[in-house]
């Protein structure tokens, strides 16, 4: 490395020290704080100095590691042999991981609080998987997907709240309600590509949460519906001290009662669902509706001239896409027993669609990698409160710095030659 | 076979076909020569149904397919290789040519049509698992004229398959062309500006100047036809 780009670097860093000035400046450096009458502006400049700083540092170190050329850090190594890994591998992992997501419930350091970001992750794990299906296959940008999740949720819950049926009748019929909305929404911007159609579906988006709010008679407005009832163990419930003529868990398994039956079995739920998803990803994949996706993303005006009918193929993948959305919706009711417009916010689409660009669009196994970091790093962060999310955003950021078209950038093709598998 | 009559296309108000008469028989190999802009796309876009025509007719073996669906139009046998080729560069060359058989990739003829494109052109089968962004210009326009194969077409719509392709492998290109329309009787209408080329190759001719047809011929005649000559052989060509 020459000094000619030490010094170029050392420039670069100053401007971004500047910026970074002008943001912290306002942000972090002017405080107010109440004392006795009115407001006060306490300055802490010493916060802003040690943020610049940190900013200018990054920014230096990462020239260093560019102007190289050659890539030495320690997280490049580490992500760049995980990438050979996966794509060398690809089945080993996948059934490593799955092994491993099996057995995770019972490995001895696994607690409650481990369950539920677990769970947490497989969530976003099947939304990922389920967008990837519009966003990765066809190339449709859907930033309102959590519109697909609510409907998914609501549906579950109103249906179980008013008729009283169980689950497993409520999880299709929420997927098949999804669905429909996938398809309404499909209609109005099948002319639409790119930026526009992102706008389009962020609207709609907002629109569903906001008729969530207002629409109180059905929805019961900002309230939110309670209540909701919890998936019992194929008829069993799981209560410590079951209503007359039932049997619970505990009871018929002979097992001293735990809250942990009902957690670990909500895992196993999720961790069924999300591989569903993810199945019938690979499969659909291999078939000419999956073609059609992918050839669609690809060229509409070579789709056109081959007899690919856009429309419809356009309408299944916002279906097929919703309707997995709509599951994880029903999931996520059942378990929370509550839901609320306030947990379909735009922020949810955001980090659904973080997560499959992160991954690297259309990468399966980048999904997960990709919750396991984003959801993961904010869960480790929680303790630091409102700041977890710069650790999120800072996740992102390292990706983008080291991985800038994902974590799994390589499509499989869906035809191998014969011998060319390894 | 195919019979184009007083067809106008507009750009929103910019009009790019200005009655365009044209027809195609069975078995025949027709060029259409012009210019750039002289609207030699638009017309194949208008046939294959990607542009809708304002007026005029457009009838295939007997039915008026002017307002079509373009997937309608494929399935009734017309098939185009669009400018440009537009492969689906990150679908491998199979899957592209499995995308071509779409509608029909069940059927049970596929096996059979896939080893016939192959045959056509072997470069394709040893690249069978390769990218299709990774192919070179010319891999990439058989890759597209064996995906338009797939969907088993009456009539091949070809644009300008010569475009950007290095000349020794443009002849290759011809001849299979001429293979496609004599062995497997397809009948073909080819866009080109290399015209010299194109009215070689052709049974009859046609060229287009401002969105309408001025000259008509024999694809003989039409080489030598002063004119012409001088439009687009040796004053305007530089091919």
């Amino acid at each position: 490395m020459e000094k000619k780009d030490i010094i170029q670097s050392f420039k670069d860093s100053l401007f971004t020290g500047l910026i970074a000035l002008a943001l912290f400046g306002p942000i972090v450096g002017l405080r107010t704080a109440s004392k006795g009458e009115g407001l006060f502006i306490t300055p802490q400049w010493g916060v802003v100095f040690l943020l610049v700083g940190l900013c200018i540092l990054g920014r230096f170190l990462i020239n260093l590691n560019s102007a190289r050329k050659t890539e030495i850090t320690f997280f490049s190594k580490f992500t760049s042999k995980f990438s050979a890994v996966t794509e060398d591998k690809a089945k080993h992992f996948a059934i490593t991981a799955i092994l491993f997501a099996v057995v995770f419930p019972f490995l001895p350091f696994t607690d409650r609080y481990f369950m539920d970001v677990a769970i947490m992750i497989l969530t976003y794990i099947m939304l990922g998987w389920g967008l990837n299906i519009v966003v990765g296959l066809a190339g449709l940008l859907d930033l309102g997907y959590v519109a697909f999740y609510a409907v998914g949720a609501y549906s579950y819950a109103l249906i179980a709240t008013t008729f009283g049926w169980s689950f497993w009748i409520c999880l299709p019929l929420a997927g098949l309600f999804a669905a429909f909305f996938g398809i309404l929404l499909g209609f109005p911007v099948l002319r639409l590509r790119g930026d526009y159609l992102a706008i389009v579906t962020l609207g709609f988006g907002e629109i569903i949460r906001i008729i969530l709010i207002n629409w109180y008679e059905v929805t019961n407005g900002p309230d939110g519906i309670t209540g909701i009832p919890r998936p019992s163990f194929f008829g069993l419930p799981f209560k410590r001290s079951p209503d007359e003529g039932e049997i619970s868990f505990h009871l018929f398994f002979n097992l001293e009662y735990s809250t942990m039956h009902r957690i670990i079995f909500l895992y196993y739920l999720i961790l069924v669902l999300a591989l569903i998803t993810n199945y019938f990803t690979l499969k659909i994949r291999k078939l000419p509706v999956g073609r059609a996706w992918e050839a669609l993303r690809e060229d509409e005006i070579a789709c056109k001239s081959l007899g690919v009918n856009p429309t419809n193929t356009k309408l299944t993948a916002f279906a097929i896409g919703a309707m997995f959305g709509g599951f994880a919706g029903s999931f996520f009711a059942t378990r929370q027993a509550f839901i609320s417009p306030e947990s379909f916010t735009f922020i949810e689409s955001a980090i659904i669609v973080a997560i499959v660009v992160l991954g690297g669009m259309g990468s399966q196994t980048g999904v997960v990698l990709a919750s396991i970091f984003l959801i993961g790093i904010t869960e480790m962060f929680r303790d630091l409160e409102q700041y977890r999310m710069i650790a999120f955003g800072g996740a992102m950021v390292l990706i983008m710095v080291f991985k800038p078209k994902g974590i799994l950038a390589n499509r499989k093709p869906t035809i191998l030659m014969h011998g060319d598998k390894k | 076979m195919l019979k184009i009559t007083n067809v106008e296309t507009f750009y929103g108000k910019i009009q790019a076909l200005r009655g365009v008469d044209l027809d195609v028989n069975d078995g025949e190999i027709v060029s259409l020569i012009g210019s750039n802009g002289a609207g030699k796309s638009t017309l194949l876009m208008t046939i294959s149904g990607v542009n809708k025509a304002k007026r005029g007719n457009i009838v295939f073996n007997g039915k008026n397919i002017e307002n079509q669906a373009p997937h309608k139009i494929v399935d009734m046998g017309i098939c185009q290789v669009p400018e440009g080729r537009r492969i689906f560069s990150r679908l491998t060359v199979e899957e592209n040519l499995r995308l071509g058989a779409h509608a029909n990739e069940k059927g049970k003829y596929f096996e059979n049509d896939i080893k016939e494109v192959y045959d056509l052109f072997p470069v394709l089968s040893d690249r069978k698992t390769q990218r299709g962004g990774t192919l070179s210009g010319g891999e990439q326009q058989m890759l597209a004229i064996g995906r338009a194969l797939m969907s088993k077409p009456k009539v091949l719509l070809l644009d300008e398959p010569s475009l950007g392709i290095a000349p020794k492998l443009v002849n290759q290109i011809f001849v299979s062309i001429k293979n496609i329309n004599k062995e497997k009787n397809v009948t073909i209408f080819l866009v080109e500006q290399n015209a010299k080329k194109a009215l070689e190759l052709a049974d009859r001719a046609y060229v287009l100047v401002n969105g309408k047809v001025t000259i008509k011929g024999l694809g003989q005649e039409l080489l030598k036809n002063k004119d012409i000559q001088v439009a687009y052989l040796e004053g305007g060509s530089k091919n």
